[in-house]
């Protein structure tokens, strides 16, 4: 006697520790073998888009910070990169290498959590405890600059908000000096370890074609051995004048794209510490009063100033007609805004291209054949944050 | 090509047939064709060997509700190996179905139904064409000009029915739309349109 087996569909979140969030996916199971994965995207959807068309230039930052919330100032840098681009102002020297240190620092808080959880989706519980020490202490630091852990608001188009408070720089040196042994530390629980290594290595295989082809970037083209990073092909702010180097994976999978991001947070490291030994006192946003806002000091003296203030606020500054696109290089891979002025103050459209939309997309190609098991492994080292992805 | 201006000569003469219009701006290649071509122009510039745009950066409409061609669908297109960003352009008006793309680039398939769902464009060939980001069962397309930006319906739970409704949205508070633009003199561009119409006069 025959008996027909049907295949077993399995609601995979959106409820769930592993889905980073809210995640619903479709998976298609013939006994523990996934042979199909449909993801649900959207639960997340707050229509960051259109907001930003109906909000000025300024307003429109804080939505910014509410994409990928693990590196809030990398995807702030790109919105204010592009409005600097059409309005064609210079950043001072000073604001670049700010923005860059934030930008860091915002790369070793994504790849923390990154690293961590997806330990943690494998079996690890420790490096995640060790992890998020350091984060706190990182997200104080955007405290200390913007005055919150999370939702910065602090690059503008022309710099930042408000210069580094006294001895935030110390403290970030100091960090900088201690942050290498914990990553060792991550390093000596997961690199060699038997059982992270049986679940990683060889899961979520990308090869260089299919990894062009599915429009991946960052660390997930990287693994597969492109060495492209925008921060060297393209560089942006005062990326050009640091050395640092892009490490490349070899085989495409899991365990190479952690082992990338490990060495990317030691090179954050040491660009950190190269702003610091070559930042100096100076202006720390566009001087033109156009622009940039004046100090509340110069608002008592200055009618000019006034006045200035009071348009800023309201009105907010005027971009001419233009469009542009602008990408940089957010932990998560190629974060661009594609930007329509229309000589309003606000802007006509304002497209984000999130680097996870793309990565979530090859989610059925990267585990049919694979086991029910390695969907949190392979969803982990996607490096998947809902904020971005569904905008 | 190693340079963006050789890069602008080589497009132009091999697909001078289906090339509208090249621009060089921001460091950045803009391309206008006609809907009919986007097949090929982007097999081309993924397969050629002095183009190499081997990847989708990402596709996306603007609306234009007061133009007769409402819609202009936008390509972002990324050369690694040259380095280069290619952005290709082109018109056309409500309800028209457009190219699907992806059987030359497979991550076009979500950025597709983006469009689609934001802007109702469909797209011919597609393999899944459903909405991607809105909620199951929602109606319009946000990113349309005309969708207002508090949205039509709103979503709660029902103490009543003991389930979650869906109703029209209701605001203590209408959205308000303060309206500051005013001549702000002193801008160089602005100062430069009142100039220009000064000579007019």
């Amino acid at each position: 006697m025959t008996k027909k087996i049907k295949n077993l569909n399995l609601n995979f979140g959106p409820q769930h520790p592993a889905a980073h969030g809210v995640l619903r996916l479709i998976l298609e199971l013939d006994g523990e073998v996934v042979e199909k994965a449909d993801p649900h995207i959207g639960l997340l959807h707050r229509g960051t888009e259109k907001l930003i068309e109906n909000k000025t230039y300024m307003q429109a930052v804080p939505y910014f910070d509410r994409l990928d919330y693990v590196a809030p100032m990398n995807q702030e840098h790109a919105f204010a990169l592009a409005i600097e681009k059409i309005l064609k102002i210079d950043v001072p020297i000073r604001a670049q290498y700010i923005r860059v240190i934030f930008c860091e620092i915002g790369r070793i808080l994504s790849h923390i959590l990154n690293v961590t959880t997806q330990a943690l989706d494998v079996g690890a519980l420790t490096p995640s405890l060790w992890g998020f020490e350091e984060r706190e202490t990182l997200m104080t630091f955007y405290e200390r600059a913007s005055g919150s852990r999370l939702h910065a608001n602090y690059f503008r188009a022309g710099g930042v908000h408000q210069d580094l408070p006294k001895g935030l720089e110390e403290d970030i040196l100091k960090f900088c000096e201690t942050f290498p042994k914990i990553i060792n530390d991550l390093e000596s629980l997961l690199t060699d370890n038997r059982i992270f290594k049986q679940r990683n290595v060889d899961i979520g295989v990308v090869t260089k074609e299919d990894a062009l082809d599915y429009s991946f970037s960052g660390v997930m083209i990287r693994g597969s051995g492109v060495p492209w990073d925008l921060r060297k092909s393209q560089p942006y702010d005062c990326y050009e004048s640091l050395d640092f180097k892009i490490p490349v994976g070899k085989n495409g999978d899991c365990y190479d794209r952690y082992l990338c991001r490990i060495e990317e947070m030691k090179e954050s490291v040491s660009i950190i510490k190269q702003c610091l030994a070559k930042m100096e006192k100076g202006p720390i946003k566009s001087l033109d009063g156009k622009i940039s806002p004046p100090p509340k000091a110069e608002i008592k003296q200055s009618m000019e100033a006034l006045i200035h203030h009071f348009k800023l606020f309201t009105e907010g500054y005027r971009v001419p007609k233009d469009e542009i696109y602008t990408a940089v290089e957010a932990p998560k891979g190629e974060f661009g805004v594609y930007l329509i002025s229309d000589g309003s103050s606000k802007p006509y459209k304002c497209k984000i291209r999130a680097p996870g939309f793309s990565h979530l997309q090859s989610m059925d190609y990267l585990i049919k054949g694979h086991m029910l098991a390695d969907v949190p492994a392979v969803l982990g080292s996607l490096d998947i944050v809902f904020g971005e992805v569904d905008r | 090509m190693k340079n963006l201006e050789d890069l602008e000569k080589k497009i132009n003469s091999e697909l001078n047939t289906k090339i509208n219009n090249t621009e060089i701006k921001h460091n950045q290649i803009y391309i206008e064709i006609d809907k009919e071509d986007i097949i090929d122009v982007a097999l081309f510039l993924k397969t050629n060997q002095d183009t190499k745009f081997r990847q989708l950066i990402d596709i996306t409409v603007v609306d234009y509700p007061e133009q007769n061609q409402r819609f202009e669908v936008v390509y972002l297109f990324l050369s690694h190996e040259f380095n280069q960003r290619l952005i290709v352009k082109y018109s056309i008006v409500e309800n028209e179905v457009i190219p699907s793309l992806t059987s030359i680039f497979p991550s076009a398939n979500w950025m597709e139904r983006e469009v689609f769902d934001m802007y109702g464009v469909s797209f011919k060939d597609h393999p899944d064409m459903r909405r991607i980001l809105t909620d199951y069962g929602f109606e319009g397309h946000p990113l349309r000009k005309d969708f207002p930006l508090t949205g039509h319906s709103e979503v709660r739970y029902s103490e009543d029915q003991k389930k979650v409704i869906n109703e029209p949205v209701k605001l203590e508070q209408n959205y308000r739309n303060f309206d500051y633009e005013s001549p702000w003199e002193g801008t160089k561009y602005i100062k430069e349109e009142i100039e220009n119409n000064d000579k007019k006069n």
